[in-house]
């Protein structure tokens, strides 16, 4: 289907290519996927926002995208192909992409390219976004840390980089203001997507006696394993809602307390937008709750109606911007300060975070 | 580090259950290359298996007839391998990889509608006596039937091709298919079997991922498991007790490493997480490498292709 979209589309390019474009030419946005659609997660919802980009312009603007592009030389041949196929803006969503979306602009200069989760913004035709996800797990770090039973909760970790270092950092800060006793587990798995074995790192953590636990992979694999637990246990939908682990099939309350939802449709439909009506710039997005990026999927009943009530409120005072999550006093792992009190963190530092907060054991690997 | 948060009992347990898909699959890929077959569709034939196993629990509501269906879906794919490569003399490598990304394709068709869905799993085995004594009864005996079932399979495979009549022709085929064909043999029949055989074992590998393993349908779960079956009957030397060792040291590896992660372990945590490939590698390599003789015993016939008016 792909291939034949790209094959079509490149023979349009050819006879076209000649000619002035027409005001009529319907733009081409282009997606480049880390996963399969179907994860039921990360990809899934950029693939969501690619739908609503569609919704928006209808018949001014085509989409394509290309699924399972490994991040690495594979992903470099794809971003010049599609740039060669006559993509007019091109989302690659994913961190791995960053190099190869870089390198890829410098050799098409009026192709305009955004990069996910990324910082490096080497030509004025690369532009990066990314989602304030911190804001979701410091509400569902408030939940885990009140609904722990065994003050045990975990974080299945992919890849230590800054993105994941401040999910960690603000699920555990969260969960321990609500619960001073809680301690946190984190298991690095190496990968974004294998359901085995993000399956087999929850399992892990449930044997030890963890029985709250979040995800920072893309597949659904370890709510499948936490409901296994029989409502022992709790865990939260990553990337996207999960909602069909919110409910049992006996009608008790799913292993899916609450999830974190990332909604890219707002930024997706205005740029593409900006880029139809010649307002289009290079930015660094970062947006997140205010905007409508970050979401906090339906709490269930499984959560304590007062717990629930303070995540309301947590979400609340976040979207107005009344409350930053990383607000001090904080400490760093070592016991250095690095927030005073009332103090907010600078993006900056949350962008590069390389540290642990205070009370977290273990050692970042690098 | 708090080992004594690690629970030896929980710990072999899901060492078990890690290790059963890639063992299924890895001993159906052996008998199918002692044959003189080399097929790298495994990955296809498992993700294959995964998918129609979990539609067909689904929709009947029985994991022990998705089983059943999951086989013969990996034979039945395997055997559009087997026309190509036995009957049309096609390159056995690029029918392989070839049949790698029809499974990965297929299946993400055929699953599609399925997503998200939930299925009922096997039942954890009571058995008497043996699964009540304690601790190895939590460990080693109360566990899912297709367990079981997987270390019988390498079992019979072991005592099949050492001991039985169609076990030596299987082997002799693998070895040298002119000398089987003078001899008499149908050399293109038992390859075509030995295929099938292959095939049914990676859609039951696959069928446990979706029904026990993970018990879900997501596009592309085997995320690898096939080559990592193929990898190991090449490092246990075509041999069916190393096969058995080699997917319990890899499935054992991952789960332990994981486990030494969530107990507060930190040194190194990228070395523990490519441990599971190194080691298995490693020890694979060292027992196959103490032989007398050290061959390496693979099949002298391997990936050869057979036309009997050559």
């Amino acid at each position: 289907m792909i291939r034949r979209n790209l094959l079509a589309t490149a023979a349009a390019a050819l006879t076209l290519g000649a000619a002035p474009a027409m005001a009529q030419d319907p733009t081409e946005a282009c997606f480049v996927y880390v996963g399969p659609i179907g994860d039921g997660g990360w990809t899934f919802q950029h693939h969501e926002g690619a739908l609503a980009v569609k919704e928006a312009y209808g018949d001014k603007v085509n989409i394509r995208w290309q699924e399972s592009v490994p991040e690495g030389a594979d992903a470099e041949r794809v971003i010049t192909q599609m740039a060669i196929s006559g993509c007019d803006i091109i989302f690659t969503t994913s961190f791995g992409y960053m190099d190869a979306t870089n390198a890829v602009a410098a050799k098409f200069p009026n192709v305009k390219f955004e990069h996910a989760t990324g910082y490096k913004r080497e030509h004025p035709n690369v532009s990066t976004y990314n989602a304030r996800f911190y804001e979701g797990r410091a509400v569902v770090g408030h939940i885990a840390g009140k609904m722990t039973q065994t003050n045990k909760i975990g974080y299945i970790a992919s890849f230590p980089i800054p993105e994941v270092i401040m999910g960690i950092n603000s699920y555990f800060h969260h969960a321990k203001l609500a619960n001073p006793d809680v301690e946190l587990v984190v298991t690095w798995a190496y990968t974004w997507f294998d359901p085995a074995k993000e399956a087999d790192a929850a399992r892990a953590m449930l044997d030890q006696g963890v029985d709250v636990i979040t995800a920072h992979t893309d597949s659904t694999a370890p709510l499948a394993e936490i409901g296994k637990e029989g409502g022992s246990a709790w865990g939260f939908g990553q990337a996207s809602d999960m909602a069909a682990f919110m409910t049992n099939d006996d009608g008790t309350p799913g292993p899916r307390v609450a999830s974190i939802i990332d909604e890219w449709s707002p930024y997706y439909v205005k740029r593409v937008g900006q880029l139809m009506d010649g307002t289009y710039e290079q930015v660094d997005s970062w947006a997140g709750m205010p905007e409508g990026e970050v979401v906090i999927g339906e709490m269930t009943d499984a959560i304590p109606a007062d717990v629930r009530a303070e995540a309301q409120a947590m979400i609340d005072a976040i979207t107005s911007g009344e409350y930053h999550p990383f607000t001090g006093p904080m400490n760093k792992q070592d016991g250095s300060a690095w927030l005073a009190e009332g103090e907010v963190s600078d993006d900056g530092t949350l962008l590069g975070m390389n540290f642990y907060i205070e009370g977290i054991t273990g050692d970042i690997p690098n | 580090m708090d080992l004594s948060n690690i629970n030896p009992i929980l710990l072999v347990a899901s060492i078990m259950i890690s290790a059963t898909p890639i063992l299924l699959a890895a001993i159906g890929e052996m008998v199918v290359e002692k044959s003189g077959v080399l097929n790298l569709g495994v990955e296809g034939m498992m993700i294959t298996g995964a998918v129609i196993g979990f539609v067909v629990a689904i929709n009947t509501g029985s994991p022990v007839f998705g089983f059943a269906i999951a086989a013969v879906a990996g034979a039945v794919i395997s055997l559009s391998f087997g026309v190509l490569t036995q009957i049309f003399l096609s390159n056995q490598v690029a029918t392989g990889l070839g049949l790698t990304l029809v499974g990965l394709g297929l299946s993400s068709l055929i699953g599609k509608p399925y997503e998200g869905m939930k299925t009922e799993t096997l039942p954890k085995l009571d058995i008497p006596i043996l699964g009540d004594l304690p601790v190895v009864g939590q460990m080693l005996f109360s566990h899912d039937i297709m367990v079981y079932l997987s270390l019988l399979l390498v079992l019979a495979v072991w005592a099949f091709l050492k001991y039985t009549r169609f076990g030596l022709i299987l082997r002799a085929v693998g070895e040298s298919h002119d000398s089987a064909h003078a001899l008499g043999y149908k050399v293109i029949r038992v390859r075509m079997a030995a295929i099938m055989f292959g095939g049914a074992c990676a859609g039951l590998g696959g069928a446990y991922l979706s029904l026990v393993r993970v018990p879900q349908w997501t596009e592309g779960m085997t995320a690898g498991a096939g080559w990592i079956a193929l990898a190991i009957v090449v490092f246990a030397s075509w041999r069916a007790g190393r096969v058995l060792v080699g997917a319990y040291l890899f499935g054992g590896i991952t789960v332990l490493q994981l486990n030494l992660q969530a107990a507060g372990m930190t040194w190194g945590v990228q070395y523990l997480s490519m441990s599971p490939y190194v080691i298995t590698i490693l020890v694979l390599v060292l027992i196959s490498s103490n032989r007398k003789k050290g061959s390496h015993n693979a099949p002298a016939n391997l990936g050869q292709t057979f036309h009997a008016t050559r």
